[in-house]
């Protein structure tokens, strides 16, 4: 029993028990001497748009899938759907994890029957006022990030093919939303909202404009997920996905705002060596970490992280050691995309990482402290963060309600007017946070806090803070502005918004034109 | 003293939350030719409807010599203004002309006496009267430099030092508290030199001026932070203000504290130094 030839009878015994063949030496596949770097070239991942999209099986009818990391500067959903209304792609379901002023020409690709059913969590521009007015026969249906994300992970919103942009990806689909090329043409930081999509859908086609060698490592999304791999001369125009240098507001009022803010946390309680904190978009939100960094300095108290959509003044408390840990589901800004780049203690994670309600360890559970900014709030202390006084979808549900939901203490910044808007009011024009997850609204006159949070309301008194009732800022501004007329909804849905669990929470009506 | 352009509604609801110490609204220099009518109309309703508390509120007019001088005097004193600011004034007799015009316009409303005067010295002229200006009517409050303007005067230009502006800082304090009124300094245009500015105001509380002129709410924490006074000279002023009263309660006019002799300017001083300390909101009016 010393040689192969001598075990062969007890080889094809054991291989009929496992129902295995047996193996063949003059069957295996030849060894290939290619070099390497020749070789990934021939990938048989890498293909052209047209050629990807017919090979993934995409019909009619089925939901295909973006994220939205590139914001303003966007070019994969135009190029893709124009693709696909070219080659004659009807009927389908576009589930993107948000879209804003630049997808202006999915106006025509709906009048065109390309597009007929929309998922995101929200939208912006012309796009956003056609729809309003009730562009589309089915409603869009809004959901939150965290809600995305959970629906994608149990099925619930099944994505047939994710179309996601990268700014480097390697011939394997080993892809990162930023390169480490001297070619690289874009960078947009954590690939947070993509994951799930790169995870969950049928198939995934990466669109990216710096093909760079295997392995590009670290990988936001792996090639074990990716089928295609197409290049393109430029996934979004880097200008304007993300600003180049801290956006420090020069407005006093977001200024006033954020100091308040900061104010308001130092003051809460929550305020201790090891907590934890996330800031939402907005000049004002944005700003209070800044603030935050001198009570932070004097009192010798440090975050265990910061979470989020990831900003330069975060970056700036991380490398100085004030926040040990970003975990980073959308980078604001470049100075946060670059950080992911180069600081280790730096995590993109995914969107069910970041507040799926579904996952006991996503990190909105272990949140402290979030600063959010609102449209308008009203005397209950819900939050419409996505129908603009005039009935308008301008904004976006982000992680609004997931944060506000999960973390010890919410904080509103908002302030009692915007030019002749009130933003505290009766009641918000659309409910998307509720009012019993939103702890706090600052604004510009004084603080609400929320009657459900007595000792709250009681430290902040304590820290003379000015602490006033909700309703007494409803009633300044209607005293400065007097009362708004209603707005002209009309009987048709154009919107739902979903609660994070997935319920039917709102419903948004189609506007008229306001005389 | 916080500049606010009169013909910006939203600058003018807004100007109190920042919480400056005073708020001028301005008829003159923000405010161009063909919008001298609707500017005013918007600062009389402003001063009527805008809830602005405590802040003190002051209006910039337009000279007498324009044709819009007189019409400011009328909005703004019926709309209840605290402090009309003359803009270039150079004489005595300027001020005494505004006066009569106030009065003139406070006697129809049966409130004579309400309306204060500040009078801006913004050439060469009216740093020579200035000690006239200051004391021309019981109804002056204050002085302020106007610098950009005294410069074109003075055939000079401003620099970073502000060598140009001494002689000018320096009678407008000397004539104010010769007078016994407030001396306000020029704005500080550069809002990105937040440094330039801090170390400016420092200069000119040196100098013995009682506030800053600016231009954005941004300014408002470094003048606050720079003349707000500190710990140890609030604990000081405290302890000679008690040992003056506990003096006064033993029928004696002086006292000594630490073993130096506490006469009435260092109680003056300390007085003023609580004072501040309280318009600062350091300390509690209460505790005091």
């Amino acid at each position: 029993m010393n040689s192969l030839k001598d075990r062969a009878a007890d080889i094809a015994a054991e291989a009929q028990k496992l129902h295995k063949p047996v193996w063949n030496p003059t069957q295996g596949n030849p060894k290939n001497p290619t070099p390497r770097a020749e070789l990934q070239a021939q990938s048989s991942k890498l293909t052209s748009l047209e050629e990807a999209i017919r090979q993934s099986g995409l019909r009619d009818g089925m939901t295909i899938s973006f994220h939205h990391h590139f914001r303003g500067g966007d070019k994969v959903v135009n190029l893709v759907v124009a693709k696909l209304a070219e080659m004659g792609y009807r009927n389908l379901h576009l589930a993107a994890s948000s879209l804003n002023d630049v997808h202006e020409p999915l106006i025509d690709h709906i009048r065109q029957g390309v597009i007929t059913r929309i998922s995101t969590s929200g939208l912006r521009g012309e796009l956003a006022r056609a729809i309003s007015m009730g562009l589309m026969e089915e409603p869009v249906v809004f959901r939150s990030h965290g809600a995305r994300g959970a629906a994608i992970a149990n099925g619930e919103l099944h994505i047939d093919v994710a179309f996601l942009g990268a700014s480097s990806s390697d011939p394997l689909g080993n892809a990162c939303g930023y390169s480490r090329s001297p070619h690289a043409k874009s960078i947009c930081g954590s690939l947070g909202y993509a994951l799930p999509d790169a995870q969950y859908a049928d198939k995934v086609v990466i669109l990216t404009d710096d093909l760079v060698a295997y392995p590009n490592t670290p990988n936001a999304i792996s090639e074990h997920h990716v089928d295609f791999v197409v290049q393109v001369d430029s996934v979004g125009d880097s200008t304007k996905i993300s600003s180049g240098a801290i956006r420090d507001t020069k407005n006093p009022r977001d200024i006033l705002l954020a100091k308040q803010a900061a104010k308001v946390i130092v003051n809460s309680g929550y305020f201790k060596d090891g907590f934890s904190i996330q800031t939402g978009s907005g000049g004002a939100s944005l700003a209070v970490v800044k603030y935050l960094r001198d009570s932070m300095l004097a009192a010798g108290v440090k975050a265990s992280f910061a979470l989020g959509g990831i900003t330069a003044h975060m970056v700036k408390l991380h490398e100085e050691g004030l926040i040990e840990r970003l975990v980073d589901v959308q980078s604001f800004d470049k100075v946060a995309a670059e950080s992911l780049r180069r600081n280790p203690m730096h995590k993109e994670v995914s969107a069910c990482e970041y507040a799926s309600p579904d996952e006991p360890g996503s990190a909105t559970h272990y949140l402290d402290v979030v600063i959010l900014s609102a449209l308008e709030a009203d005397i209950h202390f819900n939050v419409n963060v996505l129908v603009g006084s005039d009935g308008i979808i301008r904004g976006a549900i982000g992680g609004h309600p997931d944060t506000a939901a999960d973390s010890a203490l919410s904080i509103i910044v908002c302030p009692l007017l915007r030019g002749r808007i009130p933003c505290i009011v009766d009641e918000v024009t659309t409910l998307i946070t509720p009012g019993h997850t939103v702890d706090v609204v600052v604004t510009e006159y004084g603080i609400a806090v929320n009657p459900a949070r007595p000792e709250l309301a009681e430290r902040l008194r304590a820290a003379k803070l000015n602490v006033i009732d909700i309703e007494w800022l409803r009633d300044k501004a209607l005293r400065i502005i007097g009362q708004p007329a209603p707005l002209p909804f009309g009987d048709r849905t154009v919107g739902i918004v979903l609660s994070r669990n997935g319920e039917v929470q709102d419903v948004i009506k189609q506007i008229g034109e306001a005389d | 003293m916080m500049f606010v352009p009169g013909n910006n509604p939203g600058m003018m609801a807004d100007a109190h939350i920042y919480q400056p110490d005073s708020i001028m609204l301005d008829l003159e220099d923000s405010v161009t030719l063909a919008e001298k009518d609707a500017a005013r109309w918007l600062v009389f309703n402003a001063l009527q409807s805008v809830d602005y508390g405590d802040t003190e509120m002051v209006v910039r007019i337009n000279p007498l010599n324009t044709p819009f001088g007189r019409k400011d005097i009328d909005a703004v004193v019926r709309a209840g203004v605290h402090v009309v600011r003359m803009p270039k004034t150079e004489t005595a007799d300027e001020v005494r002309e505004v006066e009569a015009e106030i009065e003139r316009v406070e006697r129809q409303l049966g409130c004579v006496g309400r309306t204060q005067i500040m009078a801006a010295i913004e050439s060469a002229l009216g740093v020579v009267n200035a000690y006239d200006i200051a004391t021309a009517s019981k109804r002056m409050m204050g002085i302020a430099l106007g610098a950009e303007d005294y410069c074109a005067n003075l055939k000079t230009q401003r620099t970073p030092g502000g060598d140009e502006l001494r002689l000018a800082r320096e009678t407008i304090v000397v004539a104010a508290r010769a007078a016994g009124i407030d001396a306000l300094d020029t704005v500080f245009s550069n809002l990105n030199d937040m440094e330039a500015f801090r170390a400016e105001v420092e200069y000119i509380k040196t100098l013995g001026f009682d506030g800053k002129s600016i231009i954005n709410p941004r300014q408002i924490e470094v003048v606050n932070e720079v003349f707000a006074p500190k710990e140890k000279d609030i604990a000081k002023a405290r302890t000679i203000l008690a040992a003056i009263k506990e003096a006064e309660a033993r029928g004696s006019g002086v006292v000594s504290v630490n073993g130096k002799m506490v006469d009435r300017p260092v109680v003056l001083r300390a007085q003023r130094t609580i004072d501040l300390a309280i318009a600062s909101g350091i300390i509690d009016p209460a505790e005091v």
